[in-house]
């Protein structure tokens, strides 16, 4: 932080990177080393979440089919090593919840957006940094609680909550007499969220703090890299979200540990008993389970905003730098990351077409919702203009940032469908959903953040990644996803449901298992392909090629310091700004590209001196 | 957006600014000179707190907005609804509260003048007062408690518990950071960035403080003025 | 590089879209008076989907292809785009977009924004963890008083209805939803426990149950035949086994059947599911 010596005239003023060990890797005030932690905690994360996935298709294809070692993992999920639907059902939850908080919002946010965000901005930190470090400690634990609710669920097994990642009132309120499943293991997920929700709001008012605060000299909003207006917005997403989902999450907590009835209304039988006739079911009366769901979505909805944004804002970035060339239409594009953000608040409802909400707010939901679509197109058509007339560098960045492209418009054009509430009456909880969503907040983001991973290492970790193990992993994840979710899509359409543990008990779902073996196929060797990923990041970091301060002839402000940076990003020397983020191609310039803090000629007899240039005269060690 | 530029033109002429035309330096801390560059950074090193607090009420301010939704839906969806006879004590909390909050004012005012001990004077009164609403909330669980009316008794007692528990908690927050100011008050702070810093997160505490009272008022009335 | 994504681009395209052209996986037939409209709509939509698809990506590849670094000289164009090409595309898409929307409110319009049409057959749907329970009025009509107090599983009385009630008399519950075809039917949808989905792919319609509450919904099935119904809505262990069936009967079949005794009834319904069979798939 900017702190505790006074600045004087021109002097360079360092900050001395802390020496213990401890201080500097573990409980660190560095916004870079914080960010590498939330990545570190992400990679962890998706580990889990993709053996999940990996177990739920095995359970879907092969039903019926011993896995010995399940058995010895999971007496209580997999006896004798077969999968209870209760154990499926559990994978999906967990599988869900893990993926979304602590992957794709993690990644994006907590790990890029740390890391690059006081960088890209010209900042030595971020405004916060003590809040910063508590804001990565507290999704820590929240990871742990999480972790958790699988082992604490009943008392006989090792089945985690089961709600799904929406824990839909009352089977999430009513407790252990709803069945397996509904027990401390879902007060422990409720709990994790609750700790989510906060850890996130640190980071949230950090991010809008450091961005409006914080800009060197010269970034004024319209030079900010796209990355930071997407960051900057789901900062301001996850801002107004969280507390509305934080506040659910305490009624709930309360409906499930003190007989309240927020979400539970009255005379329910359940397993046999009447609500108030035993002490394993108190008397509930009068509560609303659609005001669950109303609260879940108003969170809901930004959230997939917040998992897709800094994964559209990374793939601009790494277009218009492969592509050599601005990007097309930079205003438009921060136009439209606006108009996503706030929409984004009012099209939940159309998650509840079906749920008993009054017909008429589901029109007005309907029609809102396509007109999310429009700057989601606007942002499309303007990635196809960054690459009209460039001179396309295709490294690994950039294969990832056009299967983004791709798999954006894939996932994220169905949402025509679905966003029409008379098309949901069909399509509603089918695999359609599923895939839907898979393809455009799930891969598609991913597909932003292996972008952003291949891009930005050499600056993170001084050494390039390998670019052959890189182009095996984007060819097999690439084709791999098209080849898992496409055919979903059809699944739905014949009217598969989500969340069924089997679906071999209806005829009319019998004849899509050959689709369904396909699918899960396709998706093993896609998760066996991030084996590769995992070996190249940690092989890249150990014998990677030694990467100069800007190996991929970048403009923008972390390409002007050190890789990795120096404790406090441009070692004393905050740069100034002269032009905006993607100056590639300029007609006349003596390269194809120019830095932000390359003066204007004419300029630079006045500027210079600052010791602000670009930056390579700027530093001293 | 600038329009296309085809053909090529001499380097001097041309602009290189990233689609919005060319600007001079005009980021947050506009160093004209190098002379107002330490100033500069000085106020915005100082600015982030109260940025960052109003922020933080934003946030802060969604999930009362989320929780005053559901009160009005619950209140709405069924006929179980009981209205509670306000604890008389009620009138008291808000009466300290507001007191509290204008001499926390008074006290940020006496920083700013430098009058660092009827600075800390005031600190402490805002903090003893904040403790006696704190106390005088407690006192009406108690009177609650007493009528055997709990958290699951009926929803209105459940929003009551709810809303108030949850201004209580981040009203200790607020003690925590008064005490956190009182402890940090000393006199002779040479340095003008360490002043500045003080200053404004003295501010941001006083803005919050403040934020707390006009939030008690507003679920004073949402809870006990406020029908369907 | 450029040239070998261009064309995995474009085949997964293809590939992407055959796969909903061949219509081996396709909607099952439809049954219901709206789904004829329902099913242009989804066609019409799927169509515009299929075209703003193929167009992107088919666009994107292009572009990887002929604008790859080919180690020219000359830099790429220099341009930080067009407002006009903005505002074009804005509104088109706006057009396009919000008009797929608008149209897609019919259908929702005449299921959802009327009341059922006097005379619609009527049946209490009561759904729990993990099974259906459709309560018939039987011959008077009338449905006999339920309430919750009176629910009891062990003794097979799981919507609660009061057997001291005269018009309880001759009510029916089964599990089983026999409705008459060609004629509006009314659902009243209830749920004991959690939140259960009624979804018969056939009739394209899905609805939740939600407990506390009680939700009318209309619809009109129109070809007699057997058909699955499932719960779409996660509601427990196991919520993939709540399985039913819709039984669509000829108007005097089904007239017959209401008439019938509780004991009958029951019967009746068993030999009717052994009759009628279950749809063959026809894609």
């Amino acid at each position: 932080m900017s702190g505790e010596t006074h600045e004087t005239h021109g002097a360079v003023h360092r900050h001395e990177p802390p020496t213990s060990f401890i201080r500097k890797y573990i409980f660190s005030l560095d916004h870079k080393v914080i960010g590498i932690q939330y990545i570190i905690l992400a990679l962890t994360a998706v580990l889990v979440g993709m053996t999940m996935s990996v177990l739920m298709r095995m359970n879907l294809s092969w039903p019926g089919t011993n896995w010995p070692i399940l058995g010895t993992l999971f007496p209580g999920g997999a006896p004798g090593g077969m999968m209870t639907p209760e154990f499926y059902l559990s994978l999906v939850t967990m599988h869900g919840t893990i993926m979304v908080f602590f992957v794709l919002t993690t990644a994006p946010q907590g790990g890029f957006g740390n890391y690059f965000l006081p960088i890209q901005i010209g900042a030595e930190d971020m405004a916060f940094p003590v809040l910063n470090m508590l804001s990565f400690w507290v999704t820590l634990v929240g990871f742990i609680v999480i972790l958790a609710a699988i082992f604490f669920s009943g008392a006989e097994s090792t089945i985690g909550p089961i709600g799904g990642w929406t824990g839909y009132a009352p089977l999430s309120a009513l407790g252990q007499i709803a069945g397996p499943g509904q027990g401390m293991g879902l007060n422990l997920w409720i709990i994790s969220i609750a700790i989510f929700c906060v850890g996130s709001l640190l980071g949230a008012l950090n991010f809008i703090t450091t961005l409006l605060n914080m800009r060197a000299p010269g970034m004024s909003l319209m030079r900010m890299p796209l990355t930071c207006w997407a960051w900057f917005t789901t900062a301001v997403l996850a801002l107004l979200s969280f507390p509305v989902l934080l506040g659910g999450g305490v009624l709930l907590l309360l409906d499930r540990t003190a007989g309240t009835s927020f979400f539970i209304p009255g005379g329910l039988y359940v397993s046999g008993v009447l609500s108030g006739t035993s002490p394993n079911f108190p008397i509930h009366t009068g509560g609303s389970p659609i005001l669950w769901q109303h609260l879940f979505w108003f969170f809901g909805h930004p959230e997939v905003y917040i998992a897709i944004l800094p994964g559209m804002g990374a793939t601009s970035h790494i277009l218009s730098t492969f592509a050599r060339k601005p990007v097309f239409g930079y205003r438009a594009m921060v136009f439209a990351i606006f108009a996503i953000g706030l929409l984004g608040f009012f099209v939940w409802g159309h998650h509840m077409f079906i749920s008993g909400m009054s017909p008429y707010s589901a029109m007005t939901f309907s029609i809102l919702t396509l007109s999310i679509g429009v700057p989601s197109a606007v942002k499309t058509f303007n990635w196809l203009g960054t690459l009209w007339g460039a001179r396309i560098r295709f490294a690994t960045p950039m294969l990832f940032a056009i299967g983004f492209v791709s798999l954006f418009v894939a996932g994220g054009i169905t949402g025509l469908v679905l966003g029409q509430s008379s098309l949901d009456l069909p399509m509603h909880d089918t695999y359609f959903v599923t895939a839907h969503f898979h393809l455009v907040m799930g891969v598609a983001s991913i597909f932003g953040m292996f972008a952003a991973t291949y891009f930005w290492f050499p600056k993170m970790f001084g050494r390039m990644m390998n670019e052959r193990m890189g182009q095996i992993h984007f060819w097999v994840t690439f084709i791999g996803v098209y080849c898992i979710f496409v055919p979903m899509h059809t699944m739905g359409i014949v009217g598969m449901p989500r969340r069924f543990a089997q679906f071999t008990e209806y005829e009319f779902l019998a004849k899509l298992h050959p689709l369904v073996v396909f699918v899960s196929i396709a998706a093993i060797l896609t998760v066996i392909a991030q084996i590769i990923f995992y070996f190249n990041l940690i092989w890249s970091l150990f014998k990677g090629k030694k990467a100069g301060a800007n190996p991929w002839e970048a403009t923008t402000l972390e390409w002007i310091t050190d890789s990795p940076p120096p404790h406090d990003n441009f070692a004393g020397v905050i740069p100034t700004v002269y032009r905006g983020s993607y100056e590639f191609a300029v007609p006349g310039a003596p390269n194809d590209y120019l830095m932000q803090t390359e003066p204007d000629p004419g300029e630079e007899g006045v500027r210079v001196t600052e010791g602000a240039g670009n930056g390579h005269n700027g530093h001293r060690h | 957006m600038a329009t296309t530029v085809t053909g090529t033109k001499p380097l001097i002429k041309t602009s290189f600014g990233g689609g919005a035309g060319r600007r001079g330096p005009n980021g947050n801390g506009l160093p004209k000179r190098n002379g107002d560059h330490a100033a500069s950074r000085l106020q915005s090193s100082a600015n982030r707190y109260r940025i960052g607090m109003w922020v933080a009420l934003a946030s802060i301010l969604m999930m009362f907005t989320a929780l005053t939704s559901a009160y009005i839906v619950r209140a709405g969806s069924s006929s179980d609804w009981q209205t509670l006879a306000m604890p008389r004590v009620l009138w008291l909390s808000t009466a300290l509260i507001l007191i509290s909050s204008g001499t926390l004012e008074f006290g940020r005012r006496n920083l700013k003048a430098a009058y660092l001990n009827s600075h800390k004077t005031w600190l402490m009164a805002a903090m003893a007062i904040g403790f006696a609403f704190l106390a005088s909330q407690l006192f009406a669980w108690r009177q609650l408690a007493q009528q055997g009316i709990y958290v699951s008794s009926n929803p209105h007692s459940s929003f009551f518990y709810l809303l108030t528990a949850t201004h209580g908690v981040h009203l200790v927050g607020g003690l925590l950071a008064l005490l956190f100011m009182f402890l940090r008050a000393r006199p002779a702070e040479a340095n003008a960035l360490a002043v500045a810093k003080r200053q404004a997160a003295v501010d941001a505490v006083t803005i919050y403080w403040h934020f707390l009272a006009i939030l008690w008022i507003y679920l004073f009335v949402l809870l006990f003025f406020w029908h369907s | 590089m450029g040239r070998a994504l261009a064309v995995i681009i474009w085949i997964l395209t293809l590939g992407s879209v055959s796969l909903f052209f061949v219509k081996k996986w396709w909607f099952p037939v439809a049954i219901s008076e709206h789904a004829p409209a329902l099913d242009r709509q989804f066609l019409l939509t799927i169509i515009v989907v299929g075209l703003a698809f193929t167009a992107a990506q088919i666009g994107l590849g292009w572009m990887v292809w002929k604008y790859r670094d080919r180690g020219q000289t000359e830099r790429a164009t220099y341009t930080h785009g067009s407002n006009r090409l903005e505002v074009v595309w804005t509104i088109v898409t706006a057009v396009i977009f919000i008009g797929l929307a608008v149209m897609g409110q019919s259908v929702w319009a005449s299921l959802r924004f009327s009341e059922a049409p006097a005379g619609a057959f009527q049946v209490e749907v009561v759904a729990q963890q993990f099974q259906w329970n459709f309560h018939y009025a039987g011959k008077d009509g009338v449905f006999g008083r339920t309430h919750p107090t009176l629910i009891d599983d062990s003794a097979l009385n799981f919507v609660g209805l009061d057997e001291a009630d005269p018009s309880a008399k001759d009510d029916a519950v089964h599990s089983v939803i026999a409705i008459p075809a060609g004629r509006p039917v009314e659902l009243t949808l209830r749920s004991k426990d959690v939140i259960h989905n009624f979804w018969v792919p056939q009739l394209r319609f899905k609805q939740d149950l939600v407990p506390g509450m009680a939700i009318r919904v209309h619809f009109t099935a129109n070809t007699p035949g057997k058909y699955e119904l499932a719960c779409a809505e996660l509601c427990g262990q196991l919520h993939f086994k709540m399985r039913s069936f819709m039984l669509v009967l000829p108007p005097e079949e089904h007239a017959a059947l209401m008439l019938l005794p509780q004991d009958q009834f029951q019967t009746r319904v068993t030999e009717l599911l052994a009759q009628y069979k279950l749809p063959v798939s026809n894609y």
